[in-house]
């Protein structure tokens, strides 16, 4: 509603007829600003604990006594391939929002499903690469470099969770009927999350696991 | 001047966004709430206004609580080696009262103001997302009753409010002060966060038609900035925070000082966030004063371009001076350089703002109020405590500084004397119309007066005890180091300052009971012959805000509205605000009352006591917050089966205001 209105409407009524989905002053809907303006807020959340881990994770390097780095212990081929398949989700929870703007709920259900698979895959070699870890003797509360990495990729593993959760909701609304082409939108701002989990775990990989 | 029109019949549904109803049933463990007066309104209301309103009287109590620490505080300091407080006490009292005024004063006061304010200044029906607004509410006040908990588990944090590493470790921290000062802030945090991302959607897509950025009220402009401060500058805290918990709950390493941690990491991240706090905190108020002086000075803000555009500058550069406050620590000396241009140079933007208000105020014809003397004395005392700030920017002169009561002195200064004194300012002038009548201004001058002379008392001394040497946060000072005096003045100036505070809740509640009494008028909707929109809808602000959506096409469109050049060139009166304002006299569809925000809220102190006890009390917590996450998700925003505009007259709601017994029938003026 950028445009200038019309004088005879000073203070009076507005042209706007359609009650239920009065235009925005932006043109986004509410929601989907919502969305960006949180993901904005994420982006700080998870720089403020990549910082951390960068400041700390050689800490254990420079001094006696306090065990190996976690870095030592990561397995790069095994995480790429979860990595891998977590950034495959995206291109799934894609096809999901296509379905759903097409009108099509059987292929949004299976789309949806699939992109929760991939997550689910995803946290379980999360699961197992902890397991790992935590066997050959580095716990959370070993060394600063365990406690950073483990803040770290906990975060971001409770994120891709609870987009699984969202997706899961979604695909029983479907399944209930309540999910329809009118409320593709919803899927979308799942999707924005869904991709914003993604990416910040490509960071991540990238920082954390792949720079020595 | 037939400004308004009335087509009743045609009236527009609340531009809320929350998602329209699946389906025409309700889904949910509870009927709706429905009650429009009685204690249950306010509970699960959703209204912008009212939730506004118990914003600014849960801060009011806080603000009693942490006033009666600060007086405490004052009580220990009045002699050498005062033996009122144990040390312990002491250091529980100054970093609680620190904590309160920053978190659950100051901040809570300013969304009061922008969650009542904002709306009706763009012209909206209600926020973007109402219950998300009463969520905010909720969390909030659980914040501050968990926070303060700890008084009654064995003592408050005794850290300083911000708490520096390693001092808030186990090891030196061993009480649960700590862990409630923890959480708690992180609870606030969540409560600041939702409130910030429904603001940010609010006043960028609920604007009323024709209102772009440019014509947006400055205080609501000044809102936006500290809405993006807030959800920039939060995550940052809320890892800090997390890092603490971990340390202190599940034994991380973050600032285990054996483990090679490094206590500088604490007080970067407790920066990063500090400072944008710091305008967190001040720029409601300048927001505030931009409304007030030129109302009262009947004449436009002066340069509001640039006052907007400091405004945004502040916002952005307050991100680059984070280590100002830690020149003492040993950053080195590029970082101090840096930090310390960085600082002098944020100068320039506040400095901007200043000598607009005093051009505002030029050549103005000036009522004097008691909210333009609030306005006044902010301009004054806030550039008394802004020129302490550029001193400290200076980094060898603060490295003498740090840690003196000359900062404790310059941080009343700018949040007493700025923020606070703002917020004094908008109370006065909004309160007619968040409540319908004005506050009694006789007892208001004396308000004022007393609180100006109380905090000089209190905090000018500062200035000299400090630079001759008493440092901040030591409970008590030797007799022959001469402090003895000027704390005493301090303290004196604080009872002062209690006592202007009595004076004010007298006003408040006099006020009330004689408007109830009918003893003095209601006020009329443009008692102060406003510019902004919410001036042009009747005081009390009715239920819906708005007739009909406003249509805007300049800045201080309204006041365009009633003022006009001739065809001399010179400026007359073309119409009476009152009666150009709406009538409040529709009934439109407005959101419903929810059971879940509260609920919900609910669920964030159980996690925090189950991180400090037991975690199976956490799991409760948990499943609380999911059911009421699922419950709220399937509640459509309007309850279908809600009275509807159309039969609202029929049933026993009160009147058009509707809020509580002292609208009732209320004639406008």
């Amino acid at each position: 509603m950028a445009d200038a209105p019309t004088a005879q409407l000073a203070y009076g009524r507005t042209e706007l007829d359609d009650h239920d989905h009065l235009p925005t002053s932006t043109g986004l809907s509410n929601e989907k600003l919502t969305m960006w303006a949180f993901l904005g807020s994420e982006c700080l959340l998870f720089g403020a604990l990549i910082s951390v881990y960068l400041l700390v994770r050689n800490v254990p390097d420079e001094l006696e006594g306090v065990g190996v780095k976690i870095s030592e212990a990561f397995d790069i081929p095994f995480t790429s391939v979860s990595a891998f398949v977590l950034l495959m989700s995206s291109l799934t929870m894609v096809l999901a929002v296509q379905a759903i703007a097409q009108g099509d709920d059987k292929q949004t259900r299976l789309w949806l499903m699939t992109t929760g698979l991939f997550g689910t895959i995803f946290l379980a070699g999360q699961v197992y690469e902890f397991t790992i870890f935590y066997n050959e003797g580095f716990g959370y509360t070993t060394n600063i470099s365990t406690s950073a990495f483990y803040t770290l990729t906990g975060f971001h593993g409770v994120h891709v969770a609870l987009g699984i959760v969202m997706l899961a909701s979604l695909w029983y609304m479907s399944h209930a009927g309540r999910l329809t082409q009118k409320n593709a939108e919803t899927v979308e701002i799942v999707g924005l999350y869904w991709h914003f989990v993604d990416i910040v775990w490509i960071v991540i990989f990238g920082i954390v696991y792949l720079i020595p | 001047m037939a400004i308004i029109e009335h087509e009743p019949g045609e009236i527009l549904e609340l531009e809320s966004g929350e998602p329209s109803a699946p389906a025409d049933r309700g889904v949910g463990l509870f009927r709706r709430p429905t009650d429009n007066t009685g204690w249950r309104s306010w509970l699960f209301t959703v209204d912008h206004k009212k939730l506004g309103i118990m914003y600014g009287a849960v801060a009011m109590w806080w603000f009693f609580v942490g006033g009666i620490e600060a007086l405490l505080v004052r009580v220990q300091l009045w002699g050498p080696e005062g033996a009122a407080l144990t040390a312990s006490e002491y250091n529980q009292l100054f970093t609680m009262h620190g904590t309160t005024m920053v978190f659950l004063v100051v901040m809570p006061l300013a969304a009061a103001f922008a969650n009542y304010i904002v709306p009706l200044q763009i012209g909206a029906r209600d926020v973007a997302f109402p219950r998300m607004n009463a969520l905010g509410l909720w969390i909030f006040v659980v914040a501050g009753i968990f926070l303060n908990l700890s008084w009654f588990t064995g003592g408050g944090a005794d850290c300083g409010w911000f708490c520096y590493s390693p001092n808030s470790g186990l090891a030196y921290s061993p009480g649960t002060g700590v862990d409630y000062y923890a959480i708690g802030l992180q609870i606030a945090g969540i409560a600041s966060l939702v409130g910030a991302v429904n603001l940010i959607v609010t006043i960028l897509n609920m604007r009323a038609p024709g209102m772009e950025l440019r014509h947006l009220p400055i205080f609501t402009w000044m809102i936006l900035v500290v809405q993006f401060l807030l959800l920039f500058a939060l995550p940052v805290i809320t890892v800090a925070l997390f890092l603490l918990t971990f340390d202190r709950s599940f034994d991380a390493n973050f600032f285990n000082v054996e483990q090679g941690a490094d206590p500088l990491l604490w007080q970067h991240l407790f920066w990063i966030f500090g400072h944008p706090e710091v305008y967190i905190l001040i720029l409601p108020s300048f927001g505030i004063v931009s409304e007030t002086l030129p109302v009262f000075s009947r004449k436009p803000l002066f340069g509001y371009t640039f006052v907007v555009f400091s405004g945004i500058g502040i916002g952005f550069m307050g991100w680059g001076v984070w280590a100002h406050h830690m020149f003492a620590s040993g950053l080195g000396p590029v970082s101090v350089a840096a930090f310390s241009a960085t600082t002098m140079f944020i100068a320039v933007p506040t400095g901007v703002k200043i000598l607009n208000w005093i051009a505002t105020m030029w050549g103005g014809n000036i009522r004097f109020t008691v909210a333009m003397m609030f306005s006044i004395s902010l301009v004054s005392m806030f550039t008394i405590g802004g020129l302490s700030g550029v001193m400290h920017s200076v980094a060898a002169s603060d490295t003498q500084q740090t840690d003196s009561y000359f900062i404790v002195a310059h941080f009343h200064y700018v949040l007493f004397g700025g923020a606070l004194m703002g917020l004094f300012a908008g109370m006065y002038y909004w309160w007619p119309k968040m409540f319908g009548h004005f506050l009694d201004e006789g007892l208001g001058k004396w308000h004022f007066w007393l609180v100006l002379v109380g905090f000089n008392a209190t905090f000018g001394p500062m200035h000299i005890v400090g630079l001759q040497g008493q440092a901040r946060r030591h409970y008590t000072y030797p007799e022959e180091a001469g402090f003895a005096f000027w704390n005493q003045v301090a303290t004196i100036g604080a009872f002062i300052i209690l006592i202007a505070m009595l004076i004010f809740a007298y006003n408040i509640l006099r006020s009330a009971s004689r408007y109830k009494r009918g003893e003095i008028p209601q006020a009329p909707a443009d008692p102060w012959d406003g510019r902004t929109l919410e001036w042009s809808i009747p005081s009390p602000t009715p239920e819906h805000n708005f007739d009909y959506t406003p249509v805007v096409t300049q800045l201080d469109d309204f006041w365009h509205k009633k003022y006009a050049t001739n065809d001399e060139g010179k400026l007359v009166k073309i119409a009476d605000g009152n009666e150009i304002a709406q009538k409040g006299d529709q009934h439109p569809h407005l959101p419903s009352p929810s059971y879940w925000p509260i609920v919900l809220s609910m669920g964030f102190p159980l996690i925090g006591l189950g991180i400090i006890y037991n975690l199976a009390i956490a799991a409760v917590g948990l499943i609380v917050i999911i059911g009421s996450i699922y419950g709220w998700a399937l509640e459509p925003a309007t309850d279908p089966n809600a009275p509807g505009h159309d039969h609202h007259d029929d049933d026993d709601h009160d009147g058009d205001g509707g809020e509580s017994a002292e609208t009732e029938e209320a004639p406008v003026g």
